[in-house]
């Protein structure tokens, strides 16, 4: 039995895709949060200036590559958590029983959720051009791409982790409270950390989100804290360390 | 070869036996049935020898492979129709199916000539297209069957195939699962419908509280609780010849008269309620009624177990609710 499966990585990739463009109010849903935030934040601060952005740098502009980020976040720990939602309809044991390496079905799982995260950061990043926000060529926004592959992947990595550990979709409510808002607020994305206590920002130091929004801020607005390559390094790092952590807590799990 | 080898089996979550020591074979292209109440350990019978739980102790073999070392080999042999549903609602019947048969790596040509083939063994074609979620219980379950099918596994598991449908489509499944045997697979299938097991099953293994305490064909089972009842109310109450004629019959084995009624123990009642009639006939004796009872499995469960699988169940869904209060397992 070889370990990656190519074509059952398709076909779990291929069902991803045919349920997300299927499930248009969770699509809607899940952009309506980054774009209220965008619209409320980033109009209504529109001339603040905050201690850490530069001061000819607009709120606008500093708040978008954070609700990519945002985005990314909530989407890939959805798709990652969304092994609860097969195992409560019982379509996990359907993929568990077959004769496919729990690598690939990881694998497909990643590329999947990958794809659509990145489809709606970058649905966010046209829709607040509208808003206002200025980009400057096509490669800044190329890059920011990466950013959204290598966040994604991280954080679908996370959620396939503490999916692994949780029963059913009981806790996901208390997922979404204590793990993914404080992770969001302690990225960076709604302001600047480097204001933070010194203890907080050792925290936010250990999120990747952090270095996704950053590392986004840095190719599309040329405002960063770390340098630009210091936060690929460190969030593909991250990808490497929760991907194989999601991967073995799932080929532990019992899917029954 | 066996189709299914078990050997002193075990399985026990956090401290309760669901499956306690179990052994059995099946044969080759058999159907056998495990039968017994909610809770007996069916299920997690089936899990362990689809390789979706490890069993604690003991040994099990399917289609030749060890369902602990040769998992993958296990997985590519069986097909398996899971209690609960297990469809993706969001995809329709042959989007399932597809992605079904790229899992376990079927050509395209090859998987475009099995879903049709399915699809019309379940007669679900003119639905393929719809998507799940527009499907009743029923057309659910078929499609299952069909998806588990597909593949062409050596055995196929059925767990309660038909927990849930009505009477009509129930009795729609239980043909489908005859005409699989011409697919030339090995079934085993759960339930707790003494009729299904009756009806479908070659041999009928009886599970309770995790336990085997019998395995027959169901006709032996039944048999071995001393064959059918006739009844027959007599108008003249006191014909002693009859009695005596009918006692010299070998296949006659007791007689009980009471209230009236004269009651035979007869091997293969069907055969014999004619010779009855004529006996009585040709000595003038007149019946005003017969009744046969023949017994059924639930006979022999009550037999088995002290308890009929009703009774069972209601005790064992009372355990499950002091399980669930304090936390365990499901």
């Amino acid at each position: 039995m070889k370990m990656i499966n190519t074509k059952a990585i398709y076909i779990l990739w291929l069902r991803e895709m045919k349920t997300f463009i299927r499930a248009k109010s969770r699509v809607v849903g899940t952009l309506v949060m980054p774009l209220l935030f965008l619209g409320f934040l980033g109009i209504g601060f529109t001339g603040l200036s905050l201690p850490g952005i530069p001061k000819d740098i607009n709120y606008l502009q500093y708040l978008v590559p954070g609700m990519i980020g945002m985005t990314m976040i909530f989407t890939s720990m959805f798709t990652g958590m969304s092994v609860l939602w097969d195992r409560q309809f019982g379509f996990l044991k359907e993929i568990m029983v077959t004769p496919v390496s729990r690598v690939s079905i990881v694998i497909g799982r990643i590329t999947g959720g990958t794809t659509t995260s990145v489809i709606q950061g970058v649905a966010i990043l046209f829709i607040s051009l509208l808003l206002g926000f200025k980009i400057f060529g096509v490669l800044p926004v190329l890059l920011s791409v990466v950013f959204m592959i290598l966040t994604s992947v991280a954080f679908i990595g996370f959620g396939l982790a503490i999916a692994s550990k949780m029963k059913d979709m009981q806790g996901f409510g208390l997922i979404m409270n204590f793990v993914m808002f404080p992770l969001l607020f302690l990225s960076g994305a709604l302001f600047p950390i480097d204001n933070l206590p010194l203890a907080v920002k050792a925290i936010a130091y250990l999120n990747p989100l952090t270095y996704g929004v950053d590392g986004m801020r840095g190719v599309l607005i040329g405002v960063s804290s770390l340098p630009v390559v210091l936060s690929l390094a460190i969030l593909t790092g991250f990808c490497a360390l929760m991907v194989f952590l999601g991967a073995y807590l799932f080929e532990k799990s019992e899917s029954v | 070869m066996f189709a299914i080898k078990v050997e002193d089996l075990t399985k026990t979550f956090n401290g309760t036996t669901a499956v306690d020591h179990i052994s059995f074979n099946v044969n080759n292209g058999e159907l056998f049935g495990l039968l017994g109440p909610n809770g007996a350990g069916k299920t997690t019978t089936i899990n362990i020898l689809s390789t979706l739980l490890k069993p604690t102790s003991g040994y099990a073999e399917v289609a030749g492979f060890n369902v602990l070392k040769d998992r993958d080999a296990v997985r590519n042999s069986i097909g398996v129709v899971f209690q609960d549903t297990a469809l993706d609602n969001r995809l329709t019947g042959r989007e399932n199916l597809e992605f079904h048969s790229v899992m376990y790596g079927m050509s395209k040509e090859e998987r475009n000539e099995r879903i049709r083939e399915v699809m019309e063994l379940v007669e679900l074609s003119d639905k393929a297209d719809v998507l799940v979620e527009k499907y009743s219980g029923g057309m659910k379950r078929r499609l299952e069957i069909a998806r588990g099918l597909i593949h062409k596994p050596k055995v196929l598991f059925l767990d309660e195939p038909s927990l849930g449908l009505d009477a009509q489509t129930r009795r729609a499944i239980w043909e489908y699962i005859r005409k699989l045997n011409k697919e030339e697979v090995s079934i085993i299938l759960t339930t707790h419908y003494m009729e299904e097991a009756d009806y479908l099953c070659e041999r009928v293994a009886i599970v309770d509280h995790g336990k085997i305490v019998a395995l027959d064909t169901p006709q032996n089972l039944k048999d071995s609780l001393g064959g059918d009842v006739v009844s027959l109310e007599l108008q003249e109450q006191n014909d002693d010849g009859f009695e005596a004629e009918l006692k010299g019959f070998e296949w006659i084995e007791g007689i009980d008269r009471h209230d009236g009624m004269l009651d035979l123990k007869v091997k293969n009642a069907d055969k014999h309620i004619p010779e009855i009639f004529l006996t009585a006939e040709r000595r003038g004796v007149a019946i005003n009624s017969i009744h046969l009872r023949k017994p059924s499995l639930e006979d022999v469960f009550l037999r088995y177990t002290g308890k009929t699988i009703r009774e069972q169940e209601a005790g064992q869904a009372d355990r499950h609710r002091g399980r669930a209060i304090r936390g365990g397992h499901r």
